[in-house]
């Protein structure tokens, strides 16, 4: 997917990036930038630290050194549910979902700015709460539908399939509707029909005006999503540009061979 | 055994209304524990913390002349602030260390009652502190228009057991569906019961006005609770809550503030908790210090195990068995072992209950066993 003319105003743009675990450095001055309404690839080795760059864009994890600048502003010591209200959602590379409420209260959970998630409203509100409940399940109604879900409204979410449980944390992400989602290995672990599928929604939802950062190990996605593409080796930026020019550098083929 | 289903000897009803009580104050208390693990996931293993701090602040501020209401009110605020206390200085570390802390604080809480004399009287305890509608001496008119109050709240619960009776013939795929719909029918009887018990114990009031009083506040105290709790616990609020028991790191990717909301769940749970100290004190009539061992905890963990976590209805049902348990075993007093005893194996046979509860049916009386299969 390549726009007609690349808008240059990076919605996310992260510089010098640090994270020692122990003794170990996960990530070593790791730079990163996501330009409003692009699909960005991240990819690397096993280990490489990409993950780790996630929980370090949202704060999951506390940087011990860098900068974070999401739409202009730094974000690295806001607490992880601010950056999430900020528009900026991730999943995990481990699908995780909330095993013991349904499908849909997964889905409902993510809306933003509900009245009745207020401590006192529930009493004094029911009106207006049952109003944006039935406004946030329509739409939860209509994006279940477009991943395939719709079906399994009222079953458990942790009834669901690995590769469901996939899905429903991609369309929960777009429930809170994010300017930028953070997609952790969405293919992984999912049948190949449903990778393209997966692929479709994610260019589907980017025509909306989404931008996507996406880590996959799976180079048929990459080469068919992003508008570009940085490589990571060992917590450090290896490479950068797109998916053509990435897939031909030699030093990424080193890195991947020689890992 | 009988006697209590059909006996209309004031004595009979006596007991019978103190077990009312009873299983409302415990239900009340642990209805504070289920908000805070059954919805939250909260590990909370000094529960009895804060009925301690309800009831001695409520009956110290009622003997320096405060209004009782004034006086309840300020001791389940004071619990909730030291549920405010609490978190702050542990639910943001791992979750273990929540239990550690309440554990301890509900132990240093009764040691101070023990050792601070001019606050507390020490071991000496609080004594004749004015009782709630102690003095009161109704119309006959106002005992009427009380039993019509309370009226209301059985009859409502009859007729959420009626529904649910019917609700679970109509289902009856299973022999458990079966046995559900019996056991709502056989409870309703028993809601019957414990209504007439009620009526008659009002109508009489003067027979003992301090303990009929305590009946009529604490049933309407308990629907109320109860009432508000199923309205925050099915709200988004609740859901809320629900998410950060299953999974918190997901409920921060989503933007909720989980710090918060466990806050003012640990500090509801504490205030309906004082809440229950209070009346706690008052069934009692004299407040020691030993009246506030883990033990207490452990109970409230009994009782929302029994019914099933997570589910309000069940955590009074798991009251109601727990002290139908305790008054029939009463009858072992009789057997010629000492009382401590008689103690020791009215527990352990307790522990066997729960034990075989948790291998036929883990999820609790009330609980939904469809969870039970769902992987993580
Ligand atoms: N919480 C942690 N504690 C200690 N070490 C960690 C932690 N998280 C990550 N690491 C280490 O940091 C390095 C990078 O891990 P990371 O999960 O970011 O890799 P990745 O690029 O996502 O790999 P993969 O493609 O296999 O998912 C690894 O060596 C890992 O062992
Ligand atoms: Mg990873």
């Amino acid at each position: 997917m390549t726009n007609p003319s690349p808008p240059l105003m990076p919605v996310l743009s992260a510089t010098g990036l640090m994270k020692s675990f122990g003794g170990i450095l996960a990530v070593n001055d790791a730079s990163i930038e996501v330009t409003q309404g692009s699909i960005t690839g991240l990819i690397g080795p096993n280990g490489a630290g990409k993950t780790t760059v996630f929980n370090l864009l949202s704060n999951f994890i506390q940087p011990d050194r860098g900068r974070v600048l999401f739409d202009g502003e730094p974000i690295e010591r806001l607490p992880p549910y601010q950056i999430a209200q900020r528009g900026m959602t991730r999943t995990f590379q481990v699908a995780r979902v909330l095993s013991r409420l349904s499908v849909m209260d997964n889905m409902l959970l993510a809306a933003q700015q509900q009245t009745g998630e207020k401590f006192w409203s529930p009493w004094f509100l029911p009106g207006r709460i049952a109003k944006e409940e039935n406004a946030a399940r329509d739409r939860a109604v209509e994006i279940l539908e477009s991943v395939g879900l719709a079906a399994k409204a009222n079953d458990y979410a942790g009834a669901l399939s690995g590769g469901q449980r996939k899905l429903l944390e991609i369309a929960r992400a777009l429930m809170t509707r994010p300017k930028l989602v953070l997609l952790d290995e969405p293919a992984a672990g999912v049948n190949p029909t449903l990778i393209h599928q997966i692929c479709e929604y994610i260019t589907y939802w980017n025509r909306q005006g989404l931008t996507f950062l996406v880590i996959e190990h799976n180079m048929d996605v990459i080469m068919s999503l992003c508008d570009r593409v940085w490589v990571l080796a060992e917590g450090t930026n290896l490479a950068e540009g797109t998916p053509a020019q990435v897939q031909s550098d030699p030093k990424v083929l080193e890195a991947y061979l020689g890992s | 055994m009988f006697d209590y289903l059909f006996s209309l000897n004031p004595g009979i009803i006596g007991y019978l209304v103190f077990l009312i009580t009873s299983v409302a104050v415990y239900g009340l208390f642990s209805l504070g524990l289920n908000l805070q693990w059954g919805y939250t996931g909260l590990i909370n293993f000094g529960h009895v913390a804060f009925m301690t701090v309800g009831a001695y602040a409520t009956t110290l501020l009622s003997l320096a002349g405060v209004p009782l209401l004034a006086a309840v009110s300020i001791g389940a605020v004071l619990a909730a602030l030291l549920g405010l206390l609490m978190g702050f200085s542990t639910l943001r570390l791992r979750e273990d260390y929540l239990a550690i802390v309440t554990i301890g604080t509900s132990e240093l809480v009764r040691l101070v009652a023990l050792n601070e004399g001019w606050l507390t009287k020490g071991a000496f305890g609080v004594q004749s502190f004015p009782l709630p509608l102690e003095n009161f001496r109704p119309t006959v008119g106002t005992r009427i228009g009380m039993i019509v109050i309370i009226s209301a709240i059985f009859g409502t619960t009859l007729w959420k057991l009626a529904e649910r009776c019917v609700r679970q013939f109509r289902r009856a795929k299973t022999w458990q569906h079966q046995v559900s719909a019996i056991a709502s029918g056989l409870l309703g009887l028993l809601a019957i019961r414990l209504w007439v018990v009620s009526a008659i114990a009002l109508y009489d009031f003067r027979s003992s006005p301090a303990t009929n009083g305590l009946l009529f506040i604490v049933l309407i105290t308990v629907a109320i609770v109860f009432w508000a709790l199923e309205r925050l616990v099915k709200s988004p609020w609740g859901r809320v809550l629900k998410a950060i028991r299953e999974d918190e790191e997901v409920a921060k990717a989503l933007g909720k503030n989980v710090f918060a909301y466990k806050l003012q769940s640990l500090m509801l749970g504490g205030f309906i908790a004082g809440i229950a100290g209070a009346f706690f004190a008052w069934q009692l009539s004299t407040v020691y210090p030993t009246n506030f061992e883990p033990l207490v905890t452990f109970q409230a963990w009994i009782i929302m195990i029994l019914g099933g976590a997570g589910n309000n209805a069940g955590t009074l049902l798991g009251a109601g068995i727990y002290w139908a348990y305790t008054a029939l075993t009463r009858d072992l007093e009789r057997l010629p072992i000492a009382a401590d005893q008689v103690g020791a194996l009215r527990i352990m046979v307790i522990g066997l209950i729960l034990m075989v509860l948790m291998i036929w049916r883990p999820q609790g009386i009330l609980g939904n066993k469809d969870e039970l299969t769902l992987g993580k």
